[in-house]
């Protein structure tokens, strides 16, 4: 076995060792193992998920060679789960693979316990009535799910969970937490200790944009009662400030200091994301709270207290142009400062779990540390039941889709993949899938869409005949190209939801491979 | 029976989009059973890298109804690459990717065969390249991408309305990732931009200045950095730093935690330093699903016409929810690339040695140490030293004789060209035109080649 720090060192970088332990501990079903499906497990062994279990009833045809990586010429005849799993093994030794010889369809029917052994069950190419059922299923269970499915040019992934809460959401771009707009003491003096007007050009130019910030900006308040600047003229005036005190053009610092001037305008407060997430009924916490929502409690404590209306402190400052010394003296006062924020964050966790009849220490130091620090990304994601959006989707969307040009083949394929199955249920096939009776599916499959979005409550609403007509011609084809797309975006999501990192997808995704103008749907 | 035929095919699902005609498809789609064996007997396609990208795309391509398959790749595989490049196993650590990759998809999918090439992209004569329909890219730098999109554009010729030669078009699919982020793009020179066209869209990498390194480290990176590219020298004078000797690493690491220390930076641990020191972007497996396969897909929809294509450059973002967008950028008609060529006048009198001068200092090119080819024909080789002995009497004879007395053609030149203070291999082509030779009265106006 290779040194797993080494094999899995381009997604420690991603996901760090306590995503890695988190992957390494769940347990993934996969019901249905064609392309779609295979391709999604793929991804994950590879990564060294903790354990799969393959669920497809289905023997290996020779059409699946064309289609499928994971069984091959030997494979025909015998079953698929067993082929795939084999195969899937073979990528990495540290995961435990196994399979059973069942069709998904029975054990929904038949054995709806059986889920709840599992982190996360990954459904492919199910039908809707299949996948309504093993919603609800997994809902009861607590179990993470996701659906997937490949259809000719076209198919869908849609995660169902009743929430997900993400402390680490890592976001690409995210304004640092400098509070310019809204020094602390500490911060204040040590600006104090510092002259702008140094003699020494060496120091000039190495005087961190920060400091610059802050003592142009207490210039400004004492000339303007108090106040920062605020209309455009005011924000170029101080900018204009700055560029005064500069005296060569190759001090960087003050440039920086000129394009970082925005942070000194920036509203203070927090953002209507976060405001949200702390006036969420939720936040009421009682003895069947999770750990994030205890601590979103203790947040809100803060944020209308100690906090004074801003989250705690992040605790870290980017590179900027400076002397070592400034810039570590600096890097400390903000260290501080976090430091001290969540020192009143974790006690307040504390009191409020020993409120609630909970160990006082039962969530551990290094866990409201991320927190305090993520605090201002926290995301909270919550996805209604299959059969909610089935029966009643958003209708102002859904209509809103109809219209809108750039949603126009999405909605339509979104339309068309749930008429197909009931287009299956009426005439035990699905359009086009077999050669001859093309016409006919053709008119069948547009009075079934028709039908379908006037029962959704868009009479009058229609599809081009073209896309009901590739529709057909797609026959429920699956296209390994097409599956290992969909195969991809769901093992993603999977690692999102399990990793608790990043943002997992929120809506439908409806693959559009035609022009590859593919789009998220929230109904 | 058709049904029972159609079910005991090994094309059963592809048979659907290329058997049947639709609405929805590209301009030139003859849909039929032909279409399919044309596809499998004759469409050629090579796949640059066999890396995460590439292994993904020959798998794709190989279940895409092609069979004629070819990739090129220079690397060794290392275990690192494990976590995602899936044709790999242990037991590969250093054998040729491209060997490894092709006898394993041949292995699995019956009829597909894959020729491997270990070597370097610029080791491969121009007319290797010139054997393909299609060329698929999946590669993790600019410079390779770059050298590949020269080489393609560079068969590209236009007519004298300067429209482009259909028959010289020759199609790329690029992709690329980086985390949970990744690009696929369609280029058709002379239609859609190439790479060149849009290089702005690849910012070169930010680099520290060499005085924050020497006087005012601030960051764990800028400690790393010092020691790999300032103590190193200091030390270790004439030795190179090689960042594959482990030795060598380790050296780098415990210098950067010696300078942490000093100036109370904290932050440096050795896989930083790996990071920093071999520029590590992090890569994972569904990443590289997803790129590649809307990229094999695109190519299937390239040399069929079973659908539209993408146009022309798509992104995929995973990190925050899922975002993708089509953006459809616009060719720059300048482009040095993908446009008619640079126009150069020459008298008849110049030397093939002159010419090779002239490279260097045109202000478009600063081509140094160029080799010269024409119609196929090489005028002038730097290397091998078998080659460049062959045609080293060429030096001194003029390139209108050695250009068949042609007044006006194309030729390309590869050699090492200026960019941003560094050399990098670049392939150029060049509308030569002589001066006052007759029957060329109007030489802005005549065609390219």
């Amino acid at each position: 076995m290779a040194e797993p720090k080494t094999k899995y060192d381009r997604q420690l970088r991603i996901w760090g060792e306590q995503g890695q332990a988190a992957l390494e501990k769940a347990s993934i079903c996969l019901l249905n193992c064609g392309p779609t499906g295979s391709e999604t497990l793929k991804n994950l062994v590879l990564g060294g998920i903790g354990s799969i279990t393959v669920i497809d009833g289905s023997k290996v045809e020779v059409g699946d060679l064309g289609n499928n990586f994971m069984v091959d010429e030997s494979s025909v005849g015998k079953s698929k789960a067993k082929c795939v799993c084999a195969f899937l093994q073979e990528l990495n030794d540290a995961v435990k693979a196994k399979f059973i010889e069942e069709y998904p369809e029975t054990l929904i029917e038949t054995n709806p316990s059986f889920f709840s052994q599992f982190t996360l069950v990954v459904a492919t190419q199910l039908v809707e009535e299949s996948m309504v059922k093993l919603d609800r299923i997994c809902r009861e269970a607590n179990v993470m799910l996701i659906f997937a499915r490949s259809y000719g040019l076209t198919g869908f992934v849609r995660v169902s969970v009743k929430e997900h809460t993400v402390i680490e959401s890592k976001p690409d771009h995210f304004l640092d937490d400098l509070r310019l707009n809204s020094p602390w003491p500490e911060l204040r003096s040590f600006a104090e200790t510092i002259d702008l007007n140094v003699a020494d050009s060496v120091v000039h130019k190495h005087t961190p944009y920060v400091i610059i910030l802050l003592k142009v900006a207490d210039e400004w308040a004492k000339t303007h009662g108090g106040s920062l600047p605020s209309t455009w003229e005011e924000k170029k005036e101080f900018k204009e400030l700055i560029r005064a005190r500069m005296r060569a053009m190759d001090e960087d610092n003050y440039k920086e200091a000129v394009e970082a001037s925005f942070k000194v305008f920036a509203p203070r407060g927090i953002s209507s994301n976060l405001q949200h997430i702390i006036n969420d009924s939720r936040a009421d916490v009682d003895s069947n709270s999770s750990d994030f929502w205890v601590m979103v409690a203790a947040l809100k404590e803060f944020i209308a207290n100690e906090g004074r209306g801003e989250t705690p402190l992040e605790g870290s400052i980017p590179d900027m142009t400076s002397s070592t010394e400034l810039y570590v003296n600096l890097q400390k006062i903000y260290q501080a400062k976090a430091e001290a924020d969540f020192f009143v964050i974790e006690q307040s966790v504390r009191n409020i779990l020993k409120k609630i009849g909970r160990d006082p220490d039962s969530i551990s130091k290094t866990m409201i540390k991320s927190f305090c620090k993520n605090a201002r990304k926290l995301t909270v994601c919550r996805y209604r039941l299959l059969e909610d959006e089935f029966n009643s989707p958003v209708l102002p969307e859904l209509q809103k889709y109809l219209t809108d040009e750039d949603y126009s083949i999405a909605v339509g394929f979104y339309i068309l993949l749930r008429a197909v199955d009931r287009f299956a249920t009426n005439y035990n096939s699905f359009p086009g899938q077999f050669d001859g009776e093309m016409d006919e599916d053709i008119s069948r499959l547009k009075i079934t869409a028709v039908g379908l979005l006037s029962d959704l409550g868009c009479n009058g609403s229609t599809l081009t005949e073209d896309l009901i007509n590739e529709m057909c011609r797609y026959g429920a084809a699956e296209l390994h190209a097409v599956a290992a797309f969909i195969g991809g975006i769901a093992s993603q999501e999977v690692i999102k939801l399990i990793t608790r990192q990043f943002v997992p997808m929120s809506g439908t995704f409806i693959f559009n491979g035609i022009d590859h103008k593919s789009q998220l749907l929230s109904l | 029976m058709a049904d029972s035929t159609a079910q005991a095919s090994r094309s059963r699902d592809l048979d659907k989009l290329l058997l049947r005609p639709g609405h929805l498809v590209g301009p030139n789609f003859e849909p039929g059973p032909e279409l399919r064996d044309d596809l499998q007997e004759y469409a050629k396609v090579l796949v640059v890298g066999a890396g995460g990208l590439g292994c993904e795309l020959l798998k794709d391509l190989a279940l895409s109804g092609f069979r004629n398959l070819e990739v090129i790749d220079m690397d060794r595989i290392e275990v690192s690459n494990l976590n995602r490049q899936f044709l790999f196993r242990l037991q590969d650590v250093g054998k040729p990717k491209a060997e490894v990759a092709a006898k394993r998809v041949m292995e699995r999918v019956a009829g597909v065969n894959i020729v491997p090439h270990f070597c370097r992209i610029e080791d491969k004569e121009l007319d290797f390249y010139n054997d393909f329909n299609i060329i698929v890219l999946g590669l993790d730098s600019i410079e390779a991408r770059s050298y590949i999109n020269a080489v393609a554009c560079g068969f590209l010729e236009y007519d004298s309305d300067d429209n482009p030669r259909e028959e010289t078009v020759k199609p790329m699919v690029d992709g690329g990732t980086e985390g949970f982020k990744g690009h696929a793009r369609v280029i058709v020179p002379g239609v859609t931009p190439c790479f060149e066209c849009t290089i702005w869209l690849f910012p070169p990498q930010v680099k520290f200045p060499l005085c924050t390194l020497a006087e005012t480290p601030r960051t764990a990176a800028h400690c790393i950095e010092y020691a790999h590219l300032i103590k190193w020298d200091e030390v270790h004078s004439g030795k190179t730093f090689d960042p594959d000797i482990p030795e060598h690493m380790q050296w780098v690491y415990s210098e950067a935690v010696k300078r942490a220390e000093l100036f109370g930076i904290p932050g440096v641990t050795y896989s930083l330093t790996q990071g920093v020191v071999k520029n590590i972007i992090p890569a994972i497996a569904s990443t590289n699903a997803i790129i590649s396969a809307a990229c094999a897909l695109e190519t299937l929809k390239i040399a069929s016409g079973c659908s539209k294509t993408l146009s022309n450059y798509l992104t995929y973002n995973g990190v925050e929810g899922l975002h993708t967008k089509v953006t459809e950028f616009v060719k720059d008609k300048d482009c040095l690339v993908c446009g008619p060529g640079i126009l150069v006048e020459l008298d008849t009198s110049v030397t093939l040695r002159k010419f090779i001068d002239l490279l260097e200092e045109h202000p478009q090119l600063l081509l140094s140490r160029a080799s010269v080819t024409h119609r196929g024909k090489n005028l002038y080789m730097q290397a091998p030293p078998v080659l460049e002995e062959m045609t080293r009497s060429n030096l001194d004879l003029p390139l209108f004789d050695l250009m068949d007395k042609i007044p006006k053609d194309v030729v390309h030149v590869t050699g090492m060209a200026s960019k941003s203070d560094r050399k990098i291999s670049s392939l150029r082509k060049l509308r030569v035109v002589f001066r006052n030779v007759d029957g060329v009265a109007d030489m802005d106006t005549a065609g390219g080649a």
